[in-house]
């Protein structure tokens, strides 16, 4: 019964409130309690394979995200994907995942509390990732499904621009990190008013 | 006298508009479009520093960032020092004063915001003259990403301001502003160019806004830009020559002056002489002829003037003497006379122009070479780089319609470098064909007294300077550069540079050319701190970490100790406590009674694989691989020199996996340094390594109690000592959460390290805080935990050790396993020098006088009188605490041969006196481990 389940809190269950005094064009979300897996499997392996035909999706080549299904894979690395998966079905996933892996050699781990998602819309969120993001975000550069790790201000973060001009993007960020980045990126907002206040 | 050097019709400031300022006590006023120092001139102010070595009265020399002389001191809005008065933008209730050299810091914080933006584009313009505009403008037609970054408050930079060149201006403006894919930043300066086309530039945002500057937007801004391409069309300066007392008040570069008539309607004198080696000094004389200065002669060091320029001083009645030179000048506070030859001629104003330097420093940067140009008597880039060319004036060409052409190729140059395909060629401004001139001469110094001929006029530094450096017997620009200090001022010598050149070169008899000039450093202009900080202050200075349990803390009145970028709980005080009674207090409770902490950030690796017992044997001294499911261990590891590097618990959680924890500091190290072997040395083991370190968060529940609580919150679990063991590990269910629990002891009670994913921290730590209430269990911070870890002797890496200690060292040889042929760092163990007896080793300290604490860090010697220097030095304190078990205080050392002195009594000298220890074996607490199973 849900009802029972035990309480949970998510790192920036804090920050709703200065994050709805954000400006229209940008609006930031956490995206609490995601499943998240770390897939590390050598590319075209037989592991890959294994995983691919349980995804249904090819898992993304080197700074590219696959989001067309509900399991989302993050590149990470050369043998390193997140797969980023609605809440509550980590455990589910990870057996259907290791059974067929089964003796092939792919690890699979629930890292679902590592790092917590933040969604940023609006036409302010280039610009405003600007400010302590060094990667350029022009379409042309970052189309849909770009997936990079890499820097906000002092944090790492992995972004995922999720529609056209980055005026989508998820941001993920360990946990322990997650207020820095709230704070930040809220201080980033000040410019265009709401934000810190 | 308001104004009374305004002239009208000319400039483009707002005369409808005034502004008031203060200068120096008295008040002035000017207009929105001055800069302080064209105001200052607008009212007949020229003397505006005092020179930082000899006192001598200075003036406005420039009307740009190569300014010298005029330093001021902004006091209000808020206080700043040393800005150059011709790079102020005037605003109301601007009060300033001229300065000696040095300014004065603000007390105050600095409550302005600066912010840092990283931009990107195909081709970076820096300067928006007219080389800028048509480069920019030709890249942009063809479609790529320009940026362009200019440090006037408007583009044209020194195209004059006739019609047909504002013109031109605006119309460029205008289609730059209306391409999406075109930055343009005004009052934006480049200050330095770095590896793969990184520029970093400064913009000054509201600076000119004064008060008026809106709080929420940022003062300065740092822009990081990566371009593809970058041109500099960064234009030159004028260079000044030495001739006597050539500092005064009143004497100006040629060029300024023109700047100051054309862009401030400011006629920078009346009664003029103009001391020129190149023709554009005639333009400078004819202008403000025209504008109503007597101009009375123009002192050309040439034997021949082109006869155009004859015909338009003739027609002004201007006198031109060729093939002379000023030799000196009067004046007190400012000029009153130059003398040539013999005779002296009255002027308030005297104008000098002894050639054109490009402004090469950020191309000088970006690695390009430099070549001296004979003609120009400057240094002109030699050639473009793959990815950085330069482009009029800073390339040596000049006239405008030459600039712009130029311009433009250098952009159809970065073009072609990009695989672009040009677009609609630029036309050119109707600046009207100049007529054919001659080439401009060189001269450096007008014979007379060295020690009166200023060079670097911020530093104060002459001929004669210069010259006692190449007598000193140096031979290099940069050494003589340091040894006089010319080109270390705000201004990096942009005005001194070259000169200094050309006087070493003839003092010691070379060639300039090969001589070459003293490289400009980024950042090219001074920057404030505040801007290099951005946006890096206050909570955003450093992230700092928390746990999830983090706002319980808080709430419960810990005190945070920074642990790297960690906040962890350091005690929780209760009614006023001092540290040391509440430490004593949560000891007690951990020792007697039961005790709960936040252990979330110890690093957590899972590593998993068919060969991940075989990567941990060889990581670890001790062997891993034979660790039964269900079981913990803990091991070391070494680095291959054989110091210990890290420690932690393993737990075996399947045949192929296993979960390691590191030291909270150490957790990336840790992470890193595996991948790298795993990587690099043993590819063929089929082993990956996950950080977990935040999935999961962990609460060590500490002493006697402990079973009793876990038992209340975990009841499917048996806590029996039988069926769960010292150093095994469960998955089982606490407070309704899933949870993995080992029986793990960093105090050496009976103790359970119980570890949930993260958002259920908070439920569960509630849940065993509420069960240990009957208990009285007490949360704890670290410094309990590390006094109930030091009464067991359980080193912390990086306190107890310093990369110079092996786990023997520590007394820990058990650790070490005999078994293995390979791990890291075993090798080492074999070296005599690790093996020598009097090695430092960890010992324990008992002070005589019980109540004496003494500080970590304290030397240790042999003898209760600190004898002669040098003293001999036995070790010294790791980690000294007051216990609460022990009812005294104790310290853990390292000392040499440490192990052999058990029993020994030592000193530990201090300020006026020598405290007496005991040495003693470290385990100073139930050294048999009764405690550990409850």
């Amino acid at each position: 019964m849900t009802v029972d389940a035990p309480a949970r809190f998510s790192p920036l269950a804090d920050w709703q409130e200065a994050f709805g005094r954000l400006p229209a064009g940008f609006q930031v979300r956490e995206l609490p309690f995601l499943t998240q897996l770390t897939l590390r499997v050598s590319a075209d392996s037989p592991a890959a394979k294994a995983v691919e035909s349980v995804l249904g999706i090819r898992l993304p080549s080197a700074s590219r995200a696959e989001l067309s299904e509900e399991v989302k894979a993050l590149w990470l690395g050369p043998d390193e994907w997140l797969l980023v998966a609605p809440a509550d079905t980590g455990a589910e996933l990870v057996g259907r995942l290791r059974s067929a892996i089964g003796e092939e050699f792919a690890t699979v781990t629930d890292v679902s509390a590592q790092r917590t998602v933040l969604s940023l819309r609006g036409g302010l969120t280039r610009e405003i990732l600007a400010r302590g993001c060094a990667l350029d975000l022009d379409p042309r550069v970052a189309p849909v499904g770009a997936c990079y790790t890499t820097l906000l201000a002092q944090t790492g973060i992995t972004l995922v621009v999720r529609a056209e001009a980055a005026a989508s993007v998820w941001l993920l960020v360990r946990s322990s990190f997650a207020p820095y980045a709230a704070a930040w990126l809220v201080d980033a907002a000040t410019e265009y008013g709401g934000g810190a206040g | 006298m308001s104004n009374a050097f305004r002239v009208d019709a000319l400039g483009s400031v707002d005369r409808d508009k005034s502004l008031s300022f203060t200068f120096d006590g008295r008040e002035y006023t000017g207009h929105p479009g001055d800069t302080l120092a064209s105001a200052l001139l607008a009212n007949g102010v020229h003397h505006v520093a005092t020179s930082i070595k000899y006192g001598r009265p200075r003036g406005i020399m420039t009307a740009g960032v190569e300014e010298p002389n005029a330093l001021v001191q902004i006091e209000f809005p808020f206080p700043e020092p040393m800005l150059t008065a011709t790079t102020v933008e005037l605003y109301d209730g601007l009060v300033a004063r001229g300065l000696s050299g040095q300014g004065r810091l603000s007390t105050r914080p600095d409550t302005a915001r600066y912010d840092t933006v990283h931009a990107h584009c195909d081709v970076l313009v820096v300067g928006a003259g007219p080389a800028g505009l048509a480069a920019a403008l030709t890249a942009s037609r063809a479609g790529v990403r320009v940026v362009v970054v200019d440090e006037l408050p408007s583009p044209g930079g020194s195209l004059p301001g006739t019609a047909p060149a504002c013109e031109w201006v605006a119309d460029v403006t205008d289609e730059l502003s209306a391409n999406s894919d075109v930055q343009l930043l005004r009052r934006t300066t480049a200050i330095g160019y770095y590896d793969d086309g990184l520029v970093l530039a400064l913009e000054k945002r509201t600076d000119h806004l004064g008060a008026a500057a809106p709080a929420h937007v940022s003062r300065q801004r740092v822009w990081r830009i990566r371009a593809r391409q970058v041109v500099f069309a960064t234009g030159a300066y004028e260079r000044p020559i030495a001739f006597d007392d050539n500092d005064r008040p009143g004497i100006m570069l040629a060029g300024s002056a023109r700047t100051y008539l054309g862009r401030f309607g400011v006629l920078a004198g009346r009664e003029v002489v103009v001391f020129t080696t190149n023709d554009s000094a005639y333009l400078a004389a004819t202008e403000l002829a025209d504008a109503g200065a007597r101009v009375r002669a123009v002192i050309d060091a040439r034997s021949e003037v082109p006869a155009h320029w004859l015909d338009a001083c003739a027609a002004r009645g201007i006198e031109v003497r060729a093939g002379q030179a000023v030799s000196g000048t009067s004046g007190a506070e400012r000029i009153t006379g130059v003398r040539v030859g013999d005779e002296e001629i009255g002027c308030d104003l005297l104008l000098v122009s002894g050639g054109w330097n490009p402004a090469v420093a950020l191309f000088s940067q970006a690695r390009g070479t430099l070549r001296y140009d004979g003609v120009l008597g400057g240094f002109v880039p030699a050639g473009a780089l793959d990815t950085v060319r330069t482009a009029g004036a800073a390339r040596g060409v000049l006239g405008s319609a030459e600039v712009v052409s130029d311009g433009a190729e250098a952009a159809l140059g970065a073009l072609a470098a990009l695989g672009k395909t040009a677009g609609e060629p630029v036309a050119l401004p109707a600046v009207g064909d100049a007529p054919a001139g001659a080439p401009g001469a060189v001269l450096w110094q007008v014979p007379g007294s060295d020690d009166a001929q200023f060079v670097d006029l911020q530093r104060d530094q002459t001929v004669a300077d210069v010259l006692r450096a190449t007598g000193a017997g140096l031979t290099s620009v940069e050494h003589v550069k340091r040894y006089t200090t010319i080109g270390t001022a705000h201004d990096q010598g942009r005005t001194s540079g070259v000169l200094t050149s050309g006087i070493v070169a003839a003092a010691l008899g070379v060639d300039i050319a090969e001589l070459g000039t003293p490289r400009l450093r980024p950042p090219a202009l001074p920057v404030a701190f505040a801007a290099f900080a951005g946006r890096n202050r206050g909570e955003l200075f450093d992230p700092v970490r928390v746990t999830s349990l983090h706002r319980w803390h808080v709430e419960h009145g810990a005190l945070f100790e920074n642990v790297g970028q960690w906040k962890r709980p350091w005690y929780y005080p209760v009614g006023g406590e001092t540290i040391e009674e509440a430490v004593l207090r949560e000891c007690r409770a951990a020792r007697e009674g039961v005790g709960m902490m936040d252990g979330s950030t110890l690093g957590k690796i899972s590593v998993q694989g068919p060969d991940s017992g075989e990567l941990l044997d060889r990581f670890y001294t001790n062997v891993m691989s034979s660790l039964k499911v269900g079981r913990v261990r803990y091991g070391v590891m070494c680095g291959v020199d054989g110091m210990v590097f890290d420690d932690g618990t393993v737990l075996r959680l399947a045949e192929e996996e296993f979960l390691v924890t590191t030291t909270t500091g150490n957790a990336a190290k840790v992470l890193d340094r595996m991948e790298e072997w795993l990587q690099t040395e043993w590819p063929d083991l089929r082993v990956r390594l996950t950080s977990v370190t935040e999935h999961w968060a962990t609460i060590p529940l500490v002493g006697p109690r402990s079973r009793d609580v876990l038992a209340l919150v975990a009841p499917t679990l048996d806590v029996s000592n039988a069926a769960f063991g010292f150093m095994t590990w469960q998955d089982t269910v606490v407070a309704d959460v899933p949870a993995r629990v080992a029986r793990i002891s960093f105090s050496g009670e009976l103790a359970y390290e119980i570890n949930v994913p993260a958002w259920y921290a908070h439920t569960v730590w509630e849940a065993l805080y509420a069960a240990g209430g009957p208990f009285g269990i007490t949360p704890y911070g670290t410094e309990t935990m590390h006094v109930l870890r030091a009464e067991k002797a359980y080193p912390i890496i990086g306190q107890d050790t310093d990369g110079t200690i092996t786990p023997q060292d520590l007394g820990m040889s058990w650790v070490v396993s005999g078994k293995k042929d390979e791990f890291v760092g075993r090798r080492s163990f074999d070296r005599a020098e690790n093996r020598r007896a009097d090695r430092k080793q960890l010992v324990g300290l008992l002070p005589v006088d019980e109540r004496t604490l003494l500080p970590e860090g304290a030397q240790i010697i042999a003898t209760e009188t600190v004898p002669a220097p040098p003293v001999p030095m036995l070790g010294h304190i790791t980690s000294s605490y007051r216990s609460d078990a022990l009812g005294r205080t104790f310290a853990l050392a390292l000392l040499r041969g440490g192990t052999r002195r058990v029993g020994e009594t030592l000193y530990v000298p201090l300020e006026g006196r020598t405290v007496a220890v005991t040495v003693t074996d470290p385990v100073l607490y139930d050294k048999e481990g009764t405690r550990r199973d409850g």
